[in-house]
């Protein structure tokens, strides 16, 4: 009886050593996740306007203290930001009141600053006073229609009603603080023929080539500026106050009272005009935001890491995403593919998760994961690791299912273990499917990773995302074109590793 | 020598094997004839221990199967599947000494059983380097009775193993297969549905009908005396090829 035990030993020693790798997997993510943020985290929303405010108060607390301080621009969504806060993972970022009372605290009935921020303090959290502008909706005409016209403020519409075409975005066309309030507080009777939804950048174009006469615009977007618009007063208070303020965690203002002075010192410093010749400088001239909220200090600008060192981080961020993602999906991907194939059930239950999971958007995939995971690298994590499952569990299955099972039976006959009939027969003989099934996942999961950067997780996505924002095409190129040439390099350290892996018994002869 | 002693197998609810009596007494070679459907594969699948069984015993040299683990009783008897069954993704070598490596034999010992087991199916040393695909009907079944050999098993059992050659290599193989048996001395038990192959190679054969042994003996006892008319009918169904005189 003396070869009894063994294949149970084995059996349980190659448990024991999966079992080890996983925990020192999640050990690693949990430590790089958790340990990722010292000193100040400034955090921004993914629009121009948010980038330089973000930047403004970046530089104003540099200039104020020696606390480092970290960037997290261009983060997702209202949502995000939010929940980054909440979670401690940013301090302070910039905001609109509006924006607060209507999509965090659900109240669009609180106006004032004062209320908005006893509302806060329940969360723990709490903002400045305006720094000075109103983001707002409003209503813009080109200079040349509005003089030809006479049009000074929105109810100068009334005599042209039934022939201006118009052209809202489906937001402003949808909110009740929109469209359907605004023709009701003014009594104006457009003609419906004449009013089209656009998604908003066109609306611009359609402006500018005198397809329309009549847009809404954010009342400090740059494009005002650089299309000669005119904006029209709002003459009945109509729309929502969008005043900017910062905010931030009530911790944060207690722990740093000489930096969250500091500023306060911003309230309000920026005007309209000031702010929206910052986005004009930004959007229509390409100057990088840092030298614009320096300019706007009076400051010089704080010396630019450098290209090279920036694709450089940037690398190092993307290849801990999808190396983490990518040892997760190899070691519960490929056990639970032989899972699938070994009991029918569970396998065809595995199966079907898999591949929902991957049908759910990545944005939204995110945004379930905030919750859980909080911003920063765990929620992106667990989004990439959960994509990169399918492929390698789909093609372990699919591999291990088409090894001849005359091979299985031989195999026993012979006396091997079930250890090591998977180990000596079955994986060697799938390992060509099961490869391409990592290397489905990891190519997947380069592109994916790209949008780590909405929730603040870095990466290759953070300077596509903000070339987005921009519509600064060089910008997106220095993350689009490594993440790219990283999926290249992946592809080719794949077909060496199927020269490693593969048995030569089952390479294609050349 | 290999016994297999009243042996019975149900499959739900359907008897497949029923009171299998079969001795091969060492170093004999013997025939498990059937067509189809006759319960040989059962049989075999039985006989290597995959599948349970409801009745009867196993013995390898008086030792019953049930007394060990699959692992212990696949090193008694050393298993030749059907056209050989090679690992395709594995040298010949490495087929042959699979198993050796996995039980910790040193690599001068595995080189020296090897050799020795090139040597008796007389294998071109260059051939056990080539992986299955590489290899021609032929060399591919001496690689796996060198395989089913290399533990030094009491006893061999071959399936089919001149099935999926053509007539001609099939001929000699035949011979060659008849002298490396002699070269082994092991004892051997063939699984096949053709009594050509049977009569060549076996002294004794075992022919089964419906799951139950129709009659035993030498082919001159099935000829001579068969045991009942499905046992000359079988015979006789085996002459595929007329005679001249039956020529139109």
């Amino acid at each position: 009886m003396t070869g009894a035990g063994v294949p149970g030993r084995g059996v349980a020693r190659a448990g024991a050593v999966h079992a080890a790798m996983i925990a020192v997997v999640l050990g690693a993510l949990w430590w790089r996740a958790a340990g990722a943020a010292d000193g100040i985290v400034v955090g921004g929303k993914i629009f121009t306007e948010s980038y330089v405010l973000g930047e403004l108060a970046a530089q104003t607390i540099e200039a104020s203290s020696s606390v480092p301080v970290t960037r997290k621009l261009g983060m997702g969504s209202t949502g995000i930001l939010f929940e980054a806060l909440k979670s401690g993972a940013i301090d302070v970022y910039p905001d609109y009141t509006g924006t607060l009372a209507e999509a965090i605290l659900k109240r669009p009935d609180l106006k004032s600053l004062d209320e908005i921020r006893q509302a806060l303090s329940g969360m723990g959290l709490t903002i400045s006073g305006s720094l000075g502008f109103n983001d707002t909706y409003a209503l813009a005409v080109k200079s040349q229609f509005a003089d030809q016209h006479r049009l000074q403020s929105i109810g100068d519409l009334a005599p042209i009603e039934a022939e201006v075409r118009a052209a809202f975005s489906y937001e402003f066309m949808d909110r009740k603080d929109g469209y359907p309030g605004l023709v009701d507080s003014y009594h104006l009777n457009f003609n419906p023929q004449k009013v089209n939804r656009m998604e908003h950048s066109l609306s611009f174009q359609a402006i500018d080539q005198n397809a329309v006469d009549l847009i809404d615009v954010y009342s400090t977007d740059a494009k005002i500026r650089k299309l000669h618009l005119r904006l029209l007063k709002d003459d009945h208070d109509y729309f929502p106050i969008y005043q900017a303020v910062w905010v931030a965690r009530q911790s944060f203002v207690e722990q740093h009272p000489r930096e969250w002075q500091a500023l306060l010192g911003l309230e309000g410093k920026i005007s309209e005009e000031a702010m929206l010749d910052m986005n004009a400088q930004a959007d229509i001239q390409k100057i990088g935001f840092n030298q614009i909220a320096a300019r706007f200090l009076g400051a010089d600008a704080p010396p630019s890491a450098g290209w090279l060192h920036e694709v450089a981080r940037r690398t190092k961020e993307h290849l801990w995403l999808v190396g983490v993602s990518l040892l997760f999906s190899v070691l519960v991907g490929i056990p639970l593919g032989i899972t699938a194939v070994r009991f029918h059930a569970a396998g065809q239950a595995i199966l079907l998760s898999s591949a929902v999971i991957q049908t759910v958007p990545s944005l939204a995939l995110l945004c379930f994961l905030i919750p859980v995971f909080g911003v920063g690298n765990k929620p992106a994590l667990a989004a990439l690791c959960l994509y990169s499952l399918l492929p390698v569990v789909l093609n372990t299955f699919t591999g291990i299912r088409a090894v001849n099972p005359s091979h299985l039976e031989n195999a026993r006959a012979f006396g091997l273990n079930r250890l090591q009939v998977l180990w000596r027969v079955v994986l060697p003989l799938a390992s060509p499917t099961l490869l391409a099934g990592i290397k489905t996942a990891t190519i997947v999961s380069i592109g994916t990773a790209t949008l780590a950067a909405l929730v603040g997780a870095g990466g290759y996505g953070a300077p596509i995302v903000s070339g987005l924002s921009l519509n600064d095409v060089p910008t997106i190129l220095t993350g689009a074109i490594p993440a790219a040439l990283m999926a290249l390099v992946a592809h080719g350290l794949f077909e060496l590793l199927g020269m490693a892996l593969i048995p030569a018994g089952l390479r294609r002869r050349p | 020598m290999l016994e297999l002693q009243n042996i019975y197998k149900t499959f739900e609810g359907r008897t497949v094997v029923a009171d299998v009596n079969l001795t091969v007494p060492k170093g004999a070679t013997h025939a498990l004839i059937g067509s189809s459907g006759s319960g040989k594969t059962t049989l075999l699948r039985i006989t290597l221990g995959l599948i349970p069984f409801d009745k009867g015993y196993v013995k390898i040299n008086d030792q019953a199967l049930l007394s060990f683990t699959q692992v212990e009783w696949a090193d008694r008897i050393g298993y030749v599947p059907q056209d050989g069954g090679l690992f395709p993704h594995i040298s010949g070598r490495n087929n042959v000494a699979l198993v050796a490596k996995l039980r910790g034999w040193r690599k001068s010992r595995i080189d020296e059983r090897v050799e020795e087991l090139r040597k008796v199916v007389d294998l071109d040393a260059e051939i056990l380097a080539h992986f299955p695909r590489e290899m021609s009907g032929g060399q591919k079944q001496r690689v796996a009775i060198m395989r089913a050999a290399m533990m030094d098993p009491a006893v061999m059992l071959l399936d089919e193993p001149m099935a999926a050659l053509d007539p001609l290599i099939r001929r000699s193989l035949q011979q060659e297969l008849k002298s490396i048996f002699q070269r082994l001395g092991k004892t051997v038990l063939l699984v096949t549905h053709d009594l050509g192959e049977a009569v060549f190679l076996a002294e004794k054969i075992t022919m089964l009908h419906e799951g139950r042994v129709v009659q035993t003996g030498t082919y001159r006892d099935l000829l001579q005396h068969p045991a009942n008319p499905f046992v000359t009918q079988f015979i006789n169904a085996q002459r595929t090829l007329p005679d001249a005189g039956d020529l139109p």
